[in-house]
């Protein structure tokens, strides 16, 4: 019993040090005016937000976290920065405050919410209840999948992650498009090169 | 044991915002591309400490995924300062000057 509340304390500290960074990150992300500065802070601020994610044991969404917010946006806003400019311009005070402003509202919103949320791990919360547990009883005889999320997803729910699928390749192929990965940016640094 | 998983995790969180001080800081841009680029090993070594110190060392495997994931980026940072376009393979020698200008 001890040492359970021993790790429960030491993980506690973990998420409250991982939390802080977070938001010494955004802090930082708003005020910085520089975007090289901001692509790698934010970079940071989403392998943070993935190990925090690992720690709540939601290991899938790390995974997914890690691969698009610290991999590939990392590129893609790189890839954007060759096409504007390097810093951002001051705003105006009131512009700033108009944000500031939602965000407050907003998260106010979300921790009123959260007082309803069930606890963690609550055997009487809708997850544990309602179709979730027969997905549990009866996935394995269905599908034959050990992994019940893959189940679901893929089988269950198939279409849904098809359609999914098509519209998450439409997204990317419009913003490779945008950005001119191809030969339009490679005919750019050539007429670049041959300038200087 | 259990001791010494702990403390070693006390320093990587140390080291970790030591980093970030450098990050938020850092006078020149160099300095930024390099405190995140050790933050990616640093949160590797810290999800696999967080994996023992959790009784779940499978979560070695996200770690070795954060490593490669964070390989990704440095190249495409490295390809943005050197060559300012993504479009270029990474086997091609630098650009000489050719036409003696």
């Amino acid at each position: 019993m001890e040492a359970v509340a021993v790790s429960d304390v030491g993980l506690a500290l973990a998420n409250i040090v991982l939390l802080t960074i977070l938001f010494v990150v955004g802090i930082a992300i708003a005020r910085l005016r520089s975007l090289f500065a901001i692509v790698m802070l934010s970079g940071v601020y989403s392998l943070v937000s993935a190990t925090w994610f690992v720690l709540l044991d939601a290991v899938d969404v790390a995974f997914t976290e890690a691969a698009v917010g610290a991999g590939l946006s990392t590129a893609l806003l790189l890839g954007g920065m060759l096409l504007t400019a390097r810093t951002a311009k001051a705003e105006k005070p009131f512009s700033r405050l108009a944000p500031f402003l939602v965000v407050v509202v907003v998260g106010a919103i979300l921790i009123y919410a959260s007082v309803d949320l069930p606890a963690l791990g609550d055997p009487d919360s809708p997850v544990n209840t309602g179709v979730g547990k027969e997905y549990l009883e009866r996935h394995y005889g269905d599908m034959g999948f050990p992994n019940v999320v893959t189940s679901i997803l893929a089988s269950y729910r198939g279409f849904d992650t098809l359609g999914e699928t098509a519209v998450v390749f439409t997204a990317g192929l419009a913003v490779a498009l945008l950005l001119g990965f191809g030969e339009r940016s490679l005919a750019e640094s050539i007429r670049k090169g041959g300038r200087k | 044991m259990n001791l010494l998983l702990a403390s070693a995790t006390v320093a990587l969180l140390l080291g970790i915002v030591l980093l970030l001080i450098r990050a938020l800081m850092g006078p020149t841009l160099y300095d930024r591309v390099l405190a995140v680029n050790s933050f990616g090993t640093k949160t590797v070594l810290l999800l696999g400490l967080l994996g023992f110190a959790m009784g779940r060392p499978d979560f070695l495997d996200i770690a070795l995924l954060y490593a490669l994931i964070n390989f990704v980026s440095t190249i495409a940072i490295l390809k943005f300062f050197r060559y300012r376009s993504f479009q270029v393979s990474l086997s091609r020698r630098a650009p000489a000057p050719k036409e003696g200008s």
